[in-house]
């Protein structure tokens, strides 16, 4: 196998540098420069190459510099400490201890990354190759097994066979709904149409979710090859690849992919002899929520105003251009290659009863190790919070986590040890969704999460009908009141009524699902939502409006240099006296707390 | 056909497989309040996004409520519209919508027409119990012919659905996201600036007043008052079947008699009839006809009556600027004569003459305005109400018009035939035309007028008239989408046409922008039709060339039909337009 960089087994030593987006936006394209130069500087540049990966998801550490095959895993590389890796570790075979990853709890070094809590435990099938493989040289995905399974399928397997192997392997859809995805495959492909199309959701909306993008960024031919065989599966000759026009790197490395994959012919006319004719094209996104919704997404690849339209008719039924269309998802298909060649027996016996296989999770929020984590269905949240993520920052308390993004609710304490999968969120009034997961301390407010969220949902509500566009805007309404100090039990009372019925009464899986943020912060924190209106407090202290800055009249020996610093004059009190904030006229800056030298004043 | 079990609030029934929820219901005998949907039916126009979840309904197993004007009945559904949760469903759709919804009822456009307002009655809502912010835009008032207030908009999508799908101009979509959405032109540009029309089908089945009319009535009542002015006033044929409908009298009743009595009473000078015109209209149309047939001219000839269908073609055919007739519109041709025959015979300077038009369209407003149909700086036509505006000048001035008496229109110009009463309906215009074309080309009597192959209400119907020898292919469309249908055969050489009738709005003149509401009932449309063509056969003369005040006007002022004075009064040339 013969790449432009020449043959892969005749260097000594790969240096892999992480091109996903955050390492990049960290400047990882000016290392990989850097690296080159000093290699060929020290004319080590014939024995040690350069790789530019895909993403390896420990994306708070970036940038990741990984030197293979000595399994050597240095996070947080800078341009300054280019030379000091090269010298020491590719000349002189030393590891740069300083540069290489402190475990949180232990605070030890750790060197590789089969012995990092991070990775320990994540068992990676939908991002395999990321991290892995340059994402920019097909012959490097051929070598990790690349196109075996589209030989598989076009030479060895009917469309019925791989239908039917994707629904004994329980395959379901990674966008969110979590539907059977062989049973979606077998209703197209039993859709009469000599014309069909099956487009790939990369329309990533949910904010805090990137596993499609680093999936598209690291490992663009997994989707291509996953893609030709639903293609095969259903009955359709063109592929679309719907992507948000936001993920810049992710579609110049699917359009070198396609056209690789094309030279080589994977993609065209009569692949693999077979006769089967496909191909793929990418069409940019505004980048719109809704978009991801595969009506309005379909609407949108048509060239119209990305709006959903009810179901039925399903997409396999009447999709794009009319036609009998699959809709799936980036991760859905980063799946589907290791099931044909593994097996429908090796993906079910990972997971759980009802959902089978790996999950990608975003890990993000007060959490130590920030970043992408694949594990298998029926891990408990604890797991990936304590042993993968690392646990809390700064060692605060954990309050809850928010799965599924702004379709999804929080979880607490309570539920930490439930098994993850798609019924048993559900069951706690969550959602699987696209596997954001944003985990926060006792210094986040339920009630202001709900806020963020719906203002998310508001803005990207389509508009079209009736309870998303005005109701979810009303909802937002009141929260906003409650969380400046100015709501009222009855607000409480619409609230509840307003959320249960938009998410009954609208036309798509927006709005249907915007108000499950409220209906579970309210759920599970409704205490604090009943502190706010009927004390007007906060407890975790995020809304500003509701602090109140107060004087401990045993700690203030009455210095008045609060009185001093106080923009509004709302501090009274003589020298060495004990002095006092008017609450009404406080705007709580927290000047006056800034400039107590002796923790006098409390702070809400 | 086949029939699917259903059972609705506890009753069981058998329906039609591919009954909607809705339908099925108003078998059932059960009423279920709708906003966005519309069903203009025997049109084949259907307005079904479901978006305003004002119907929705319970269906047992499934777990959101359903929208039932798009959902169709399966087999063994169990369908509640009576359940509190259906029930609060709709009344919370609509307080949703009202508390977004400016509260000026009583001084909007719309009032007591408004469907917003008679479902806000209907759930018996008293209170705005979601209160919050508003949208504020500002109205569109760049146009002559409507005006649109995003405010008002619910998004029920009703006007894209015509001005798209009917109408294929493609100037309205939703603006903006969210909240903040509403229906206008790209970027919200003025709709002067977009390739609207002015059709007006979007007001004709707005549900509240987000799209209006632009209101002249005002000045109407000026010029009435002013005493330098001579006031006449013309009226459009399908005026005179439609008016009754808003003083409670049955629709396809013929009110002529009444309305002249009316404008009498109003102060008009001079009451006459776009009949006269229509009339000068075939005159000058079937000697073009007979012209570019003889001499081997652009064929299909096209009509020209219709100013909507004009500014379409202006926009979105600029290469066929040739193909239509280059026939200046009745109303046009009405105002020019009167500022020049008219005038001279009553010794008035055309200054200050004072032409107003009653009509079933809102595009004659803004016809009337097109620069080119302007002679010696002043319009032909200075003011344009419709059928709708007429009736409230009517109402404010206290005349009971179910009760008028009849009266005859003025000498000069009050004169029709039967042939130019049918110009309110699809199909009228060339039938007209053929009556005369006929006994031009053969020199013998035309012994029955009726082409009733000419008739109907399909949206695309072709003819053939047996001229002597000569067979005359005749097309006719209405609704601007079936035009296109017919333009774009042109444009591929594909056409066979000599000529062709073509009518923006779907029905023709009958079912205008400008007429009184029909709230989606076809039927009215139907009935307005039915009434001209009894109009017709009613007149002794039913061909315009019989028209004794026409054959008087050529005579004594214009000579020779589209000779050298025709063409300078009563002919007209287009512009080519961008499509925007």
């Amino acid at each position: 196998m013969k790449g432009k960089g020449g043959f892969m087994n005749t260097v000594r030593s790969h240096i892999m540098v992480c091109g996903g987006t955050g390492c990049v936006s960290s400047g990882s394209d000016k290392l990989i420069d850097l690296f080159k130069e000093k290699l060929s500087s020290v004319e080590y540049d014939s024995e040690v190459k350069v790789i530019k990966t895909g993403c390896f998801g420990f994306c708070g550490q970036g940038p990741i510099v990984k030197i293979h095959p000595d399994n050597v895993f240095y996070v947080q590389v800078t341009f300054d400490d280019v030379d000091e890796i090269v010298e020491e570790h590719i000349v002189k075979g030393r590891v740069v201890k300083r540069l290489l990853y402190e475990e949180p709890f232990y605070k030890r070094k750790v060197q590789s990354t089969s012995k990092m809590d991070f990775y320990k435990k994540q068992y990676r099938v939908a991002l395999r190759n990321c991290g892995l493989i340059n994402p920019e040289e097909i012959e490097e995905y051929i070598a990790f097994d690349g196109y075996e399974a589209l030989g598989k399928v076009l030479l060895e397997m009917s469309p019925e066979d791989v239908t039917g192997l994707l629904k004994d392997a329980g395959l379901r859809g990674r966008g969110g709904g979590g539907f059977p995805t062989g049973l979606k495959w077998e209703f197209t492909a039993k859709s009469p149409g000599d014309e069909k199309y099956i487009i790939c959701n990369a329309d990533e909306g949910d904010p805090g979710a990137f596993m499609d993008r680093s999936i598209l960024e690291g490992d663009p031919h997994s989707v291509l090859e996953a893609m030709i065989i639903g293609g095969y599966a259903t009955g359709a000759n063109n592929g679309i690849i719907y992507i948000r026009a936001e993920y810049p790197l992710a579609i110049k490395r699917l359009n070198i992919a396609i056209d690789q994959a094309r030279e080589l012919g994977f993609l065209g006319k009569d692949i693999f002899g077979s006769g089967f004719d496909f191909d793929i094209r990418v069409k940019l996104g505004a980048g719109a929520f809704v978009c991801g919704e595969e009506t309005a997404l379909i609407h949108s690849v048509e060239g119209k105003r990305g709006e959903p339209t009810k179901k039925p008719p399903f997409p396999s039924e009447s999709g794009y251009l009319n036609k009998p269309t699959t809709v799936n998802n980036v991760e859905t298909f980063a799946n589907v290659c290791p099931i044909i060649l593994k097996g429908a027996d090796w993906y079910s016996s990972i997971g759980t009863e009802t959902s089978k296989g790996t999950k990608v999770f975003a890990l993000a929020g007060s959490v130590n190790n920030v970043g992408l984590v694949e594990v298998p269905m029926g891990t408990t949240l604890r797991e990936i919070i304590y042993d993968i993520g690392g646990g809390i920052v700064d060692g605060k308390k954990f309050k809850a986590v928010q799965t599924g993004g702004p379709s999804g609710g929080v979880i607490t304490t309570d539920d930490l040890d439930t098994p993850i999968d798609y019924e048993s969120l559900k069951n706690i009034g969550s959602m699987m969704g696209s596997g954001g997961m944003i985990i926060m301390d006792e210094t986040s407010c339920m009630v202001n999460i709900a806020k963020f969220y719906l203002e998310f949902s508001q803005d990207e509500s389509c508009g079209k009908c009736t309870p998303c566009r005005i109701g979810v805007k009303r909802m937002y309404e009141i929260l906003e009141r409650i969380t400046e100090g100015e709501g009222t039990l009855e607000d409480l009372e619409k609230l509840e009524l307003l959320a249960n019925m938009i998410k009954s009464s609208s036309l798509c899986g927006l709005g249907q699902t915007a108000p499950n943020p409220v209906l579970s912060t309210m759920n599970y924190f409704y205490d604090e939502y009943r502190e706010h209106v009927e004390k007007g407090y906060c407890r975790a202290g995020e809304c500003k409006a509701l602090m109140k800055y107060s004087i401990d009249a045993e700690k203030c020996i009455g210095c008045t240099a609060c009185a001093r610093v106080c923009p509004v004059n709302c501090i009274t009190g003589k020298a060495k006296e004990v002095h006092v904030i008017d609450q009404s006229e406080c705007i709580a800056c927290g000047a006056c707390f800034d400039a107590c030298k002796f923790d006098a004043v409390i702070k809400p | 056909m086949e029939k699917v079990n259903i059972v609705f609030n506890d009753i069981k029934m058998e329906v039609e497989k591919g009954t909607t929820i809705l339908e099925a219901a108003k078998k059932a005998g059960v009423h279920i309040p709708t906003l966005c949907h519309l069903d203009l039916e025997g049109f084949g126009i259907v307005n079904q996004v479901a978006s305003c979840r004002v119907c929705v309904v319970e269906v047992e197993g499934r777990p959101s409520l359903v929208p039932s004007c798009a959902e169709k009945v399966q087999e063994g559904m169990v369908i509640h519209s009576d359940s509190i949760k259906a029930m609060t469903g709709r009344r919370m759709a609509v307080e949703l919508l009202l508390s977004n919804h400016p509260k000026d009822c009583l001084s909007c456009a719309k009032n007591l027409e408004c469907e917003l307002q008679s479902l806000a009655q209907e759930l018996g809502i008293r209170d705005i119990y979601w209160e919050g912010e508003q949208v504020n835009y500002k109205k569109d008032t760049s146009t002559f012919s409507l005006i649109k207030d995003p405010n008002k908009c619910v998004m029920c999508r009703r006007c894209e659905t015509m001005c798209n799908e009917v109408q294929t101009c493609n100037v309205l979509s939703a603006v903006n996201r969210g909240f903040e959405s509403f229906v206008g032109p790209a970027f919200n540009m003025d709709m002067a600036d977009s390739s609207c029309t002015f059709c007006g089908q979007c007001v004709a089945v707005c549900p509240t007043a987000a799209l209006t009319e632009m209101d002249n009535t005002t000045q109407v009542w000026n010029e009435l008052v002013n005493p330098k002015k001579h006031v006449v006033v013309q009226i459009a044929p399908a005026v005179r079947v439609a008016i009754g409908e808003m003083f409670d009298i049955e629709p396809g009743t013929i009110s002529t008699g009444k309305i002249v009595t009316a404008l009498r009473k109003m102060g008009f000078d001079g009451v006459f009839d776009t009949n006269f015109g229509a009339d000068l209209t075939i005159i000058e149309e079937a000697t073009e006809l007979i012209h570019r047939i003889n001499h081997n001219g652009t064929l299909p000839m096209l009509t020209s009556c219709c100013p909507a269908w004009i500014k379409f073609f202006e926009h979105q055919f600029p290469d066929l600027l040739d193909i239509p007739s280059t026939c200046k519109s009745p109303q046009i041709m009405f105002g020019t004569i009167a500022k020049t025959y008219y005038a001279q015979k009553k010794n008035l300077k055309p200054e200050n003459i004072s032409v107003v038009s009653i009509m079933p369209c809102l595009a004659k407003k803004a016809e009337a305005k097109r620069p080119e149909l302007t002679k010696d700086d002043h319009s032909n036509v200075d003011i344009v109400i419709t059928t709708r505006e007429f009736g409230r000048m009517m109402k404010s001035a206290g005349i009971d018009f179910a009760n008028l008496p009849d009266s005859e229109f003025d000498k000069m110009m009050g004169e029709s035939t039967g042939a130019s009463i049918i110009f309110g309906t699809t199909g009228g215009v060339i039938e007209a035309a053929t009556r005369t074309a006929y006994e031009w080309l053969t020199d013998e009597e035309l012994e029955d007028v009726n082409f009733t192959q000419l008739r109907g209400l399909e949206g695309i119907r072709e003819a053939s008239v047996f001229i002597g020898e000569m067979e005359l292919k005749i097309g006719i469309a209405h609704g601007l989408g079936n035009a296109r249908k017919l333009l774009e055969d042109i444009q591929s050489g594909k056409s066979k046409f000599h000529a062709i009738e073509i009518m923006a709005c779907p029905g023709g003149c009958i079912g205008g922008g400008g007429q009184p509401y029909h709230h989606g009932n076809m039927e009215i449309l139907k009935k307005r039709q039915e009434a001209l063509y009894v109009d017709d056969e009613s007149k002794k003369k039913r061909k315009s060339h019989e028209n004794k005040e026409i054959i008087q006007l050529y005579k004594e002022f214009i000579g020779e039909p589209y000779g050298e004075k025709a063409h300078e009064l009563l002919h007209t040339h287009y512009v080519a337009r961008e499509k925007i």
